[in-house]
C-alpha cells in the first residue's frame, strides 16, 4: 500500500512549527487564512514527520498556501499542480502530498488534470478552495459563478453554466469526495482528518468567501440565521435531518429526494440514511446543488464526506509491476541490457 | 543451377511497397542480418503518417532503405541499387532514387489493373511492359502468386495467406546477397511462438523465396558484401529511440537514481515509452500522462522527490510543454526533456524528419529561460549524447534539452556498445545539512548550481516555485535589481558548463583551411561521406559537428575563425546558422533543405564544389 509513513507516538511538532518566516499576503479577511489556520492546527495531529509533508500548488490566491506551510513545498504553474503530484506520489509513495488548489485552477485551466487523478486514485489530498470567482486576476467569473453572474468580464452576466464539482468529481471516479467551509472550523478539521486517513485521491471542495471579490458567495450556508436552512451536513449512518430545529429531513421516494417536515408525522426512521459507501445516493446528494438566492422550493447544500470507497492507488500498482519484475528477473544488469543478444565481433 | 559470384564493396537497398506490406519488417531483418554478418550499415525508413493509407496508392506508399558494405558507411546513401517494389505505386514514387543501370525487383501482381489504377497509371503506360524502364535491370516475379502457391495447404486464409508475401522477397534477397536465413528464422520462432501455423507459413515463405533464386535463373550471377574493417570490437546493431532508452537507463544506474519518464505519445518519439516500459526490473517507471503538460509536470514532480526525470516528445508537444519547461529553469531542478524532431510547424509531417526546432530549443519559453541544448548525431549515438544530458542536468542542476530527429530515431547502425564500467560516473549529492543558519535552497556552489534537498529530509523544509526568487533564501522576490541579478545567474550557470564539456574537434580534415562545413544533429553521416568524397578529390574541406549547441564549445569561434568560408547545411530554413553568425559575426553561409528528407551526401558535395569551383 502508498501507505504514508506515520509515527503514533506524540506529535512531533506543533501548529506553531508549521508557520514559515513569509507574511502572509492573502487580503484581510480572505477565507483562505482560516482555512490555513485548520490545516496547521489537523497536521500535527496526524502523526506524519513534518519533512515528509509536502504541499503542491497551482496558481491563484489559494495556491500561495505552500508559502506559509513549514513543510517541503512547491508552488508550481497554473492547473497542473495535480500532474505535478502525480509525479512526486509515483516515485516516493511515503510522501504525505497536500494539493492545494482553486476554482480556476482545478476546474478550468487544470480541469483536465482534476479528472486523471481523480480516476488513477494516486493517494494525494486534494484541497480544492472553492471561491466562485477569479481572485488574483481581480474578478472575472469562475467556472463554478453562478450563471447570469455579473462580474467586470461579464457585465451583462455570466452565460456559462457552472461545474458542480462534487459531481464532477463522482462522474470521474473519485474515490473520496467532500464539502466543508472556510467558516466552519470544527467541520473542516474532521474532513481534513478524513482526507488524510482515506488511501486515495481525497476531494475536498472547502467553499471559501473571497472578501474583495465576491464577497458573501456562500453566506447564505454560514450566516446562523440561513445556515440551518440552507445546510445539511451529513454523517455516516445518520438520517439526513436539517432545519432550524433540526425539524426537517430528506425522504427517498424510490430515486427521487422528498423533503418531508418531521413535525408532521414523519419520523426520523423514515428517512434517508447517509451511508458514504453508496455511490448511487452520493450522487443523487452531488445534485443537491440549487442556487438557494433564486428563492423557492429547494434543497438544502450538503455538507460532509458524501462517497467514499477503497479503489488501489496508481501508486501501488506501479510499485506491485516493479516488484514483480525484480522478482520475476532479478535486478536489472545494465551490461546484460547494453549487450543486448545478437552482437558480432570486428577482430 | 550454376550462378557465377560477384564480390562488392556497397549496396543500397530499397525496400517499398504498400503500408500493409510489411516493408519495415523486411528491412528491418536484412539490416540485421548484414550486421550480424558484420557489414557497417546505415538505414533510413520512409513511411506515411497514416497507419494504412489507402491501400495501392501513392500515398500508403512506405519505404525502407538500407545502406550496407565493406567498408565505412556512415548514411544510408542517396540513390539505390536495387529497388524492390511491391506494386505499381512504389514503383512510380520511387523511381527517380534508382541509380541508372540499378536493379528493380517486381511484384508482377501488384501491377494488374485495378493497382495501376490506384496509382493513377493507365493501362496503355504498364511500366513493365512499355520498354520505360529499359535502362534498368528488371527482374518479374509473381510473388503473391507464388506465396498462394505453396501455402494451399496451409489451412490459412487468403488474407493471412498474402501477409507472408515479404517473406518470399527477404528469401530471395538473402539468397541474392548469399545471407544465411537462420537469422531471420529466429526472429519469425519468437515472434510467431504462439501462432504455429503462421510461423510455419513464413519459414516456408522464406525458404522459397531463397530456393527461387537457387533454382531458377532469374538471376545468375549472387553477390558477396564482406564484413566492414571496422575499428575492432563487439558490436550490436542499434537504433536511436532504442539508444535513447538505453542511455537513459544507464544514467539511472550510475547516477544511482530511479528514473522517471513521464510522456505522452507522439510520433516519432514513442518508441521510447514502448522501449522504456519493458524494464520494469531496472526500477524504470514509466508514466503515460494525459497530455504533453502533465507529462513534464509530473517529471518535475518526480525531480522534485528526488528521481530521475525524463519526459520525451516531438515539435507540437514541445511547444505546449514550453511553460512548464521554463518552470524547471526557475526550480533549478534537473529534468532531461527530449525532442525527437519531425517536420512541422504545427502537426506539419509527422513521420519525416526535420531539424527545425532548434530555436524553439533555444529561446521557446517566455522570459530569460536559459536551457542547455545537446543534439545526437547518429542512431548510436543517442546513446552517448542523452547520458551527457542527463550528468548536466544531475550536476548543474537544471534542465537540459536533448535533440534527436525521426531519421536518426528510427534510422540504425552497428554500435560497439560500451562497458558499463567505462561509462562516466554522474555524482548526485542530495543536501543533508543546513548550509546557513537556515536552509538556502538557492545557495549554490562553484559551479552556481544549487543544493538539491529532497522531501524526507530533516530540518531542510523548503518552498520552491516559479516566482522570481530571491538570491540564496529562494523566498519570493519583487525586487528589481535582484531579479536581474538571478536572470544573469542563471545565464551565467547555463554558459559555465562551456567549462566543464570537450572542446569542438575537427571530425574530418585540417584545422585550417578553406571550407569548413559546421554541421549538427543527424546530417553528420551525409556531411561526413561528402567530406571524404571531396577531399578524396582534392577540394579543401573539413568537417565539424557540434554536439553542444547551448552552450558551445569554449573554443568553437576559434575553430570558425580559421577558415575562409563556414557552410552550415541544416533541414531547416536556416536556424544554426543565425545563431553562429549572431554569436561569432560571421557571414557563416546556409545550405538548407526542407522537404522531410535528410540530406543526400552528393548534395553536400555539388554544394562544396559550387563554393570552392570546381
Amino acid at each position: 500500500m502508498s501507505e504514508v509513513t506515520t509515527t503514533p507516538a506524540q506529535p512531533s511538532f506543533t501548529a506553531k512549527d508549521l508557520v514559515t518566516d513569509q507574511d502572509v499576503r492573502w487580503c484581510p479577511g480572505c477565507g483562505d487564512y482560516s482555512i490555513l489556520k485548520q490545516a496547521q492546527t489537523v497536521i500535527p495531529e496526524l502523526g506524519i514527520p513534518r519533512e515528509n509533508i509536502v504541499f503542491i500548488s497551482g496558481i491563484g490566491c489559494s495556491s500561495r498556501f505552500p508559502y506559509y506551510m513549514e513543510t517541503y513545498g512547491m508552488h508550481s504553474i497554473h492547473g497542473r499542480a495535480a500532474a505535478f503530484a502525480s509525479g512526486l506520489k509515483a516515485t516516493r509513495p511515503e510522501l504525505s502530498v497536500w494539493m492545494v488548489s482553486g476554482d480556476g485552477d482545478s476546474l478550468s485551466i487544470g480541469g483536465n488534470h482534476f479528472i486523471h487523478l481523480l480516476r488513477r486514485n494516486f493517494n494525494v489530498n486534494l484541497l480544492l478552495f472553492n471561491n466562485e470567482i477569479y481572485g488574483l486576476t481581480k474578478g472575472q467569473y469562475s467556472p463554478t459563478s453562478e450563471a447570469g453572474k455579473v462580474t467586470k468580464s461579464t457585465p451583462f452576466g455570466s452565460i456559462d453554466h457552472p461545474f458542480n464539482p462534487a459531481a464532477l468529481a463522482l462522474g470521474a471516479d473519485g474515490t473520496f469526495i467532500a464539502r466543508s467551509m472556510d467558516r466552519d472550523p470544527v467541520h473542516l478539521k474532521d474532513i481534513l482528518r478524513r482526507a488524510h486517513a482515506h488511501q486515495g485521491t481525497s476531494f475536498v471542495e472547502i467553499y471559501q468567501n473571497c472578501n474583495v471579490f465576491n464577497d458573501g458567495a456562500f453566506e447564505i450556508f454560514t450566516d446562523k440565521e440561513t445556515k440551518k436552512l440552507e445546510t445539511l451536513f451529513v454523517e455516516n449512518g445518520k438520517p439526513l435531518v436539517f432545519g432550524a430545529n433540526s425539524d426537517k429531513g430528506v425522504k427517498l421516494d424510490g430515486f427521487k429526494p422528498v423533503i418531508v417536515n418531521l413535525a408532521e408525522g414523519h419520523s426520523a426512521n423514515d428517512l434517508w440514511i447517509h451511508d458514504e459507501t453508496d455511490r448511487v445516493k452520493a450522487g443523487i446528494l452531488s445534485r443537491f446543488f440549487d442556487n438557494p438566492k433564486k428563492g423557492g422550493d429547494h434543497f438544502p447544500r450538503p455538507f460532509g464526506v458524501f462517497y467514499t470507497e477503497q479503489r488501489a492507488c496508481y501508486e501501488d500498482g506501479l510499485n506491485a509491476q516493479i516488484a514483480a519484475a525484480l522478482a520475476q528477473k532479478g535486478e536489472g544488469d545494465l551490461d546484460k541490457l547494453l549487450k543486448g543478444r545478437d552482437v558480432w565481433e570486428i577482430h | 543451377m550454376e550462378h557465377t559470384t560477384d564480390t562488392l564493396e556497397r549496396v543500397i537497398i530499397k525496400f517499398a511497397g504498400d503500408s500493409g506490406d510489411g516493408m519495415q519488417l523486411t528491412g528491418t531483418q536484412f539490416t540485421n542480418t548484414a550486421a550480424l554478418f558484420g557489414n557497417d550499415i546505415s538505414t533510413f525508413p520512409d513511411f506515411p503518417a497514416e497507419i494504412r493509407a489507402p491501400q495501392g496508392t501513392l500515398a500508403g506508399v512506405s519505404g525502407y532503405q538500407l545502406h550496407f558494405g565493406s567498408t565505412n558507411i556512415y548514411s544510408p546513401g542517396d540513390k539505390c541499387d536495387v529497388l524492390v517494389v511491391m506494386n505499381a505505386a512504389a514503383l512510380k514514387a520511387n523511381l527517380r532514387q534508382l541509380k541508372p543501370g540499378g536493379t528493380i525487383i517486381a511484384n508482377t501482381e501488384g501491377f494488374d489493373s485495378k493497382n495501376l489504377r490506384l496509382a493513377n497509371i493507365a493501362e496503355t503506360d504498364h511500366p513493365l511492359e512499355n520498354g520505360s524502364l529499359d535502362k534498368f535491370r528488371v527482374i518479374k516475379i509473381d510473388v503473391t502468386k507464388m506465396t498462394r502457391a505453396a501455402l494451399t495447404d496451409s489451412g490459412l486464409g487468403v488474407k493471412e495467406i498474402d501477409r507472408s508475401k515479404n517473406m518470399f522477397v527477404l528469401g530471395f534477397l538473402y539468397w541474392m546477397y548469399n545471407r544465411s536465413l537462420d537469422n531471420s528464422i529466429r526472429f519469425l520462432e519468437e515472434k510467431f511462438s504462439k501462432k504455429p501455423d503462421i510461423l510455419n507459413a513464413n519459414i516456408k515463405i522464406l525458404k522459397a523465396g531463397f530456393s527461387y533464386g537457387d533454382t531458377t535463373e532469374t538471376i545468375m550471377t549472387r553477390y558477396v558484401v564482406n564484413p566492414a574493417k571496422m575499428i575492432p570490437g563487439v558490436y550490436r546493431n542499434m537504433m536511436g529511440n532504442q539508444a535513447t532508452a538505453l542511455g537513459l537507463i544507464a544514467a539511472a544506474k550510475k547516477s544511482g537514481l530511479q528514473l522517471f519518464f513521464g510522456t505522452y505519445p507522439i510520433t516519432p518519439a514513442s518508441d521510447i515509452l514502448h522501449e522504456l516500459a519493458k524494464y520494469k526490473n531496472f526500477g524504470v517507471r514509466t508514466f503515460q500522462a494525459e497530455d504533453e503538460i502533465a507529462a513534464i509536470a509530473s517529471v518535475i514532480g518526480a525531480s522534485f522527490g528526488g528521481a530521475l526525470g525524463v519526459t520525451a516528445s516531438s515539435g507540437p508537444g514541445i511547444a505546449l510543454k514550453g511553460e512548464a519547461m521554463g518552470l524547471a529553469v526557475m526550480l533549478e531542478l534537473p529534468v532531461v526533456i527530449i525532442n525527437v524532431q519531425r517536420g512541422g510547424p504545427s502537426t506539419g509531417l509527422p513521420t519525416k524528419t526535420e531539424q527545425s526546432d532548434l530555436m524553439q530549443a533555444l529561446y521557446g519559453r517566455n522570459g530569460e529561460a536559459p536551457m542547455p541544448v545537446i543534439a545526437a548525431s547518429s542512431p548510436a549515438d543517442c546513446f552517448e549524447t542523452v547520458f551527457e544530458a542527463t550528468r548536466l542536468a544531475i550536476e548543474f542542476m537544471t534542465p537540459v534539452l536533448f535533440l534527436s530527429d525521426g531519421y536518426i530515431a528510427n534510422g540504425a547502425e552497428p554500435w560497439r556498445f560500451p562497458q558499463s564500467a567505462d561509462l562516466k560516473e554522474i555524482n548526485v549529492k542530495f543536501a543533508t545539512e543546513k548550509n546557513g543558519e537556515k536552509y538556502l535552497p538557492y545557495k549554490r556552489d562553484e559551479k552556481l548550481s544549487r543544493p538539491w534537498a529532497i522531501p524526507g529530509t530533516k530540518g531542510l523544509e523548503h518552498r520552491i516555485g516559479g516566482i522570481e526568487k530571491q538570491h540564496e533564501t529562494g523566498n519570493i522576490s519583487y525586487d528589481s535589481e535582484n531579479h536581474e541579478f538571478m536572470v544573469h545567474m542563471r545565464e551565467n550557470k547555463v554558459e559555465g558548463i562551456a567549462n566543464h564539456i570537450p572542446l569542438q574537434t575537427i571530425d574530418t580534415g585540417t584545422e585550417k583551411g578553406k571550407l569548413l562545413i559546421l554541421g549538427w544533429g543527424s546530417t553528420y553521416g551525409a556531411i561526413k561521406t561528402a567530406v571524404l568524397e571531396a577531399r578524396a578529390k582534392g577540394y579543401d574541406v573539413s568537417h565539424a559537428h557540434v554536439r553542444y549547441l547551448k552552450p558551445f564549445p569554449k573554443n568553437l569561434g576559434e575553430v570558425l575563425y580559421n577558415f575562409e568560408h563556414v557552410l552550415i547545411p541544416e533541414m531547416n530554413n536556416g536556424q544554426l546558422v543565425k545563431v553562429i553568425r549572431d554569436k561569432f559575426m560571421i557571414p557563416a553561409i546556409a545550405y538548407n533543405k526542407i522537404q522531410g528528407l535528410p540530406f543526400n551526401a552528393g548534395e553536400i558535395r555539388e554544394k562544396i564544389e559550387s563554393i570552392l569551383g570546381k
